[in-house]
């Protein structure tokens, strides 16, 4: 038996742009054992969504994540949509659509970038950023900003895309499907890539079902799911694309997944585009004037997997209740099955593969005891807690019947 | 010259804190590093520690499990010590000022030289702010 040695790995990282910490227990060279600590990103998001109207929320929910800031949004408007029974006009249906799939585009090409500089191929990473750059372009010259783009509002979107703009998207998507001709040849016909992926942070069928994994994680092992086309909504339905699939379950497998479903996102975005072109301008946002009282539940597919947000009604002009949750809350939890049994040097890259994302999954506080500072309370105590307290109330109840 | 300018004459080091965000300033600041703006042109490069730092960029609102390393890396780094708040919840908390776990702005903490405004900043901006806290400091 080997002395058993700790690598931490955070909070903060030069690795990594967010704050969290990994723990890998390695026995010489491999890892043994993985734990991970969350909660230095906790804003207490749910909370304070209480507090904000239903036209404020939208600008909470984006900043959840700043690469996903379409996604949550999304799923937020399909979920009060459903509450209020609302069915939005054609032409915000595709505004829509092609927000979350320029988002797709740039949160993709974001994601190789980051694998390349992980496997230390920078220049991938510097050539992939470069090609994002247009995207945002698209994005400021669309919605004003960079990122955070506040489009979206219960019953539509908040601004249209006029018809001379729409040149300059679709010129900027064939010469996007060039460039990702170029960067996916380079990336698949690579063989220090092939060498360094391919049968690394292998995730079975099997793993994908038994920790719930989604999105590209669990396309790129042959689960066939997406929520665009099994619970379809914008004009998801409306337009002709795939769902992209692989099986080998390793991380050449997520980057291939993630690689052509970029095509399809070009090919719905010229999809909707055509259409919006046919159509008239404005007409985009339904006058809404009160949510009633009702539960609804709204999914969307972000460019990490399924993006859940569950909304509670009292009928005021805010959320009751809001809780949220986002595809790495479920991916992350896949490190356990791809990490162990790896060498060190994998690990790194097989954490990276799922394109974990800390701001969206931090959902938990972890409570301190204010008289000591020091113990720490986790999910299941202070369950535990509240269902003593549950009991004990239970039992005064009775006590006076 | 006094001490300070002499020492922030040359390549500016920064080490990057990210802070209870939500993830944009911090690829913005990324961003700032690759093809299109890439300011390692200037001498400005990203390292891993905070003791080979002479900027501290933090974003992001600070939580309560943040703040205390957020002042242990201040008082880590070899001084003197240049340190930009970036975006909106860096300088003031910004949509999470109101949240149960927020712990003060970054200058309840530690004490800001710069601030960069924006949510996010876009990477002109953070270039802006460093050229004009270079340029007052050099």
């Amino acid at each position: 038996m080997g002395r058993k040695t700790l690598i931490p790995i955070g909070p903060y990282h030069p690795l990594q742009e967010e704050p969290e910490l990994f723990k890998l227990y390695c026995d010489g060279e491999i890892v043994t054992d993985i734990k991970w600590e969350t909660g230095y990103n906790h804003r207490g998001i749910e909370k304070l969504s209480e507090s904000k109207t239903y036209d404020q929320v939208f600008f909470l929910v984006e900043r959840i994540c700043g690469i996903c800031s379409t996604s949550h949004p999304f799923a937020f408007a399909n979920a009060v949509e459903e509450i209020a029974g609302i069915e939005i006009t054609d032409r915000a249906k595709y505004i829509r659509s092609v927000i979350g799939e320029l988002e797709r585009i740039h949160s993709h090409l974001l994601w190789v970038g980051l694998a390349g500089h992980f496997l230390g191929y920078n220049t991938v990473f510097m050539w992939a950023w470069k090609y994002r750059e247009p995207v945002l372009d698209l994005f400021e010259m669309i919605t004003g900003n960079r990122n955070s783009y506040a489009m979206f509002k219960v019953g539509g979107v908040r601004r249209d895309i006029e018809n001379q703009k729409i040149p300059a998207i679709r010129k900027e998507m064939s010469v996007m499907r060039k460039k990702l001709d170029l960067l996916t040849g380079a990336v698949m016909d690579d063989p220090v890539i092939h060498a360094r992926t391919k049968g690394v942070g292998v995730l079975t069928q099997q793993d994908i079902i038994d920790y719930a994994a989604v999105g590209p994680t669990a396309r790129a092992s042959g689960v066939d799911i997406d929520v665009r086309r099994d619970d379809p909504y914008a004009a998801y339905p409306l337009v002709n694309w795939k769902v992209i699939t692989a099986q080998a379950g390793d991380v050449f497998a997520k980057a291939e997944v993630r690689l052509l479903e970029m095509y399809e996102s070009a090919s719905i975005i010229e999809q909707c585009i055509d259409a919006l072109e046919k159509m008239e301008e404005g007409n985009v946002a339904l006058k809404i004037n009160d949510i009633p009282e009702g539960i609804g539940t709204g999914r969307a597919e972000a460019p990490r997997g399924e993006v859940f947000h569950f909304v509670v009604s009292d009928g005021s002009n805010s959320p009751a209740r809001h809780k949220i949750r986002a595809p790495s809350y479920t991916n992350i939890a896949t490190f356990k099955k791809s990490c162990i049994g790896q060498t060190i040097s994998d690990a790194t890259i097989s954490l990276a593969a799922v394109d974990p994302c800390y701001c969206c999954t931090e959902r938990m506080a972890a409570a301190y005891d204010a008289s000591t500072g020091e113990k720490i309370l986790n999910a299941n105590e202070l369950i535990n807690l509240s269902l003593k307290r549950t009991s004990e109330i239970r039992k005064s109840d009775a006590g006076h019947e | 010259m006094g001490f300070k300018e002499f020492c922030f004459r040359k390549s500016l080091w920064v080490f990057h804190f990210g802070g209870a965000s939500c993830n944009n300033c911090d690829i913005e600041i990324i961003d700032c590093l690759t093809p299109r703006h890439d300011l390692e042109r200037f001498g400005i490069l990203l390292v891993g520690s905070i003791r080979h730092a002479d900027v501290l960029l933090v974003n992001g609102s600070i939580n309560r499990r943040d703040k205390d390393r957020l002042l242990e890396l201040y008082n880590q780094a070899p001084k003197p010590l240049l340190v930009v708040a970036i975006g909106a919840c860096g300088c003031t908390g910004g949509i999470f000022a109101e949240g149960n776990t927020f712990a003060g702005p970054v200058d309840k903490i530690i004490p800001v030289d710069a601030y960069i405004p924006g949510c996010p900043p876009k990477p002109e901006a953070i270039i802006a702010g460093i050229v004009k806290l270079a340029g007052k400091k050099g």
